[in-house]
């Protein structure tokens, strides 16, 4: 695999959870178990640690790539670009942040979406990319998942979106959070259609995000361990002033509430996407 | 504005309003003296200086102190608007599926000629009530009880009237237990198709997703010193700039676009409705005159569309929305 997966956000964190970045060269070392893993296994295994099964991050090319099948993948708005709407300054200028995003990934913003085939069955597949300023939605993500959304219904086929947020994007403030009501929106029509929607809840999946579209699947899966919620563990820390539970708002947390369908690892994620799509006869 | 009104309201002062409360002080000195005939022309100046300062402040108002006003112990509530709008208010309570959010107050209610579902944050009164409310920030059985009382009005072709005042949804361990963000979600996607009319008025706070949750309406409008966006100059400042002080909160509040004025200029609001000079604590009679005017106008023309008319032209108003370019 010549790019480099599993990266994080440079310049900002999730809230409570430390940079994850796997370190180049030949050995990594996990962050779960801290065993010292020869890269390239890392890799061949899925990003999945062969010791611990800790499931490493994966930036979207790696995602389609492990997903669909060989050279199946055909994308929408590839060239779809954020605007700047409000010409958010911070610390840095929002642009400034675009470009140095666009740099290190090589696409212009944070999902990539379009026609593939899983074991087959030809699907609308959206991969949401966290080293992308976090995968956070912004007008881009949100206008490309409505799309998306839009197309599977047009053209009557399954719709897979893997998730991977810190939620929606500050810099484009009221247009972000519009983004939620636009793709919920467009669920609900998808729905009316019949459509089949399998979400995919990967690590992270929080804040505007998850309450949008990735908790609206017909059915919704979810990478084992996976930190899926509405808001960060340190904000809800923060909040209510005591220590959260052993394994709060990871995947098999969600399973036990009883949000999600199924955990998942890794492996399985084609083998159940393709039998679900059967099983609906879609 | 009668003197007694803004009298009532001055426990509480919001820091650039100053200027406004030495003028009171100077003004209430006078009035307490037994010789005050005699500073008859005096106190009128004054009075008149304070009218003008106080416009004047409330005209130039940063994005930082109209989260504030926004925030005013004194605003009125949902509760308060209820009581001054609407006639024959019938509370309903419950999510039917785990408990009663206080947070959000549901209910049947009439408004003008119009009989309503009434739906609204409610921050809390009390001490005590502020407790139970959580402040305004609801839990998932809250947006599931706005939701069920949106199904009954679409059911027996109630128009759907929201009153938006919230910091976001609560973020605790019990709303995630119990699914805070899919709440939310399932709200977005039901409203964005419910066969009824919906009316959404932010008068406070509209908090990030725990606004937008009672927020996908036909119609949108705000108070003028309300402030809406994707999260609050707070949490911005912490998570941008890293740092939460006075500096950071201005400068957040201004890169967010979070004023009625920014709202409206970005097409995410239909209207910007005028609150009394000084914010709306201080006559809360003409605010609730004006948003009442406002929501009986919007009633009567969504009335005469077709639901289904209605729900297309909900999902297109939401669909357009977004700042893209080609490269």
């Amino acid at each position: 695999m010549s790019q480099v997966p599993g990266r994080s956000w440079t310049d900002e964190t999730i809230a409570g959870r430390p940079k994850k970045a796997v370190p180049e060269g030949l050995w990594l070392r996990c962050d779960a178990c801290a065993s010292m893993l020869f890269r390239r296994s890392v890799a061949n295994n899925l990003w999945v640690c062969p010791e611990c099964q800790h499931h490493f991050r994966v930036n979207a090319a790696t995602r389609i790539e492990q997903l669909t099948d060989p050279e199946s993948f055909d994308p929408f708005n590839e060239d779809m670009s954020p605007a700047d709407p409000l010409h958010f300054v911070d610390v840095k200028p929002y642009t400034q942040r675009i470009e140095a995003a666009q740099k290190k990934t090589g696409f212009k913003d944070g999902v990539r979406t379009g026609t593939c085939f899983i074991k087959g069955r030809k699907v609308i597949l959206a991969v949401m990319d966290f080293t992308f300023l976090g995968g956070s939605m912004g007008s881009v993500v949100g206008e490309k998942i409505a799309f998306a959304i839009e197309q599977a219904g047009e053209r009557d086929l399954p719709l897979v979106i893997v998730n991977a947020s810190g939620g929606a994007r500050m810099m484009e403030s009221g247009y972000s959070l519009m983004q939620m009501a636009k793709t919920a929106a467009a669920l609900a029509q998808f729905d009316e259609q019949g459509g089949l929607f399998i979400s995919v809840l990967t690590d992270p999946t929080t804040g505007g995000v998850t309450a949008s579209f990735a908790m609206l699947g017909d059915l919704i899966l979810a990478e084992p361990k996976a930190l899926i919620g509405f808001a960060g563990p340190r904000v809800i820390q923060q909040t209510i002033r005591q220590d959260l539970p052993e394994g709060f708002q990871r995947a098999e947390f969600l399973q036990d509430c009883g949000f999600i369908d199924r955990v998942v690892p890794r492996s399985e994620l084609r083998s159940e996407i393709s039998s679900i799509i059967d099983y609906t006869g879609k | 504005m009668s003197t007694a009104t803004y009298k009532a309201n001055t426990s509480y002062t919001l820091p650039f309003e100053q200027p406004v409360l030495d003028l009171e002080r100077q003004i209430e000195a006078l009035e307490s003296r037994d010789n005050a005939a005699n500073f008859a022309d005096e106190l009128e100046s004054l009075r008149a200086n304070r009218a003008s300062l106080l416009k004047k402040l409330y005209d130039d108002l940063s994005p930082w102190d109209t989260v504030r006003v926004a925030r005013h112990p004194h605003r009125p509530q949902m509760s308060d608007y209820i009581e001054m709008i609407c006639r024959d208010f019938r509370e309903l309570h419950g999510d039917r599926h785990f408990g009663d959010d206080p947070a959000i107050i549901s209910g049947f209610g009439r408004i003008g000629p119009y009989k309503t579902m009434i739906i609204g944050h409610q921050k809390g009164k009390s001490t005590q009530e502020k407790v139970a409310c959580h402040f305004g920030c609801a839990h998932p059985e809250g947006y599931r009880k706005a939701l069920m009382k949106m199904k009954l009005a679409e059911k027996y072709g109630l128009p759907v009237v929201t009153f938006i005042d919230t910091p976001g949804a609560y973020p605790g361990i019990g709303a995630e237990q119990r699914g805070q963000a899919e709440a939310i979600a399932v709200n977005l996607r039901e409203m964005s198709r419910l066969k009824t009319p919906i009316v959404c008025v932010i008068i406070g706070e509209g908090g990030s997703g725990g606004a937008l949750g009672l927020g996908v309406g036909d119609r949108i409008a705000m108070l003028e010193f309300s402030w809406y966006s994707v999260i609050s100059p707070e949490g911005c400042a912490a998570i941008l700039w890293k740092t939460v002080n006075e500096t950071t909160n201005h400068a957040a509040a201004d890169a967010l676009s979070l004023t009625a004025r920014n709202n409206l200029d970005h097409g995410f609001i239909d209207t910007v409705l005028r609150e009394p000079v000084g914010g709306a604590h201080r006559d809360p009679h003409a605010a609730a005159a004006s948003i009442q005017e406002w929501i009986v106008d919007q009633v009567r023309e969504l009335r005469r569309f077709k639901p289904q008319t209605l729900v297309q032209r909900r999902y297109e108003r939401f669909r357009r929305i977004g700042a893209m370019k080609a490269t």
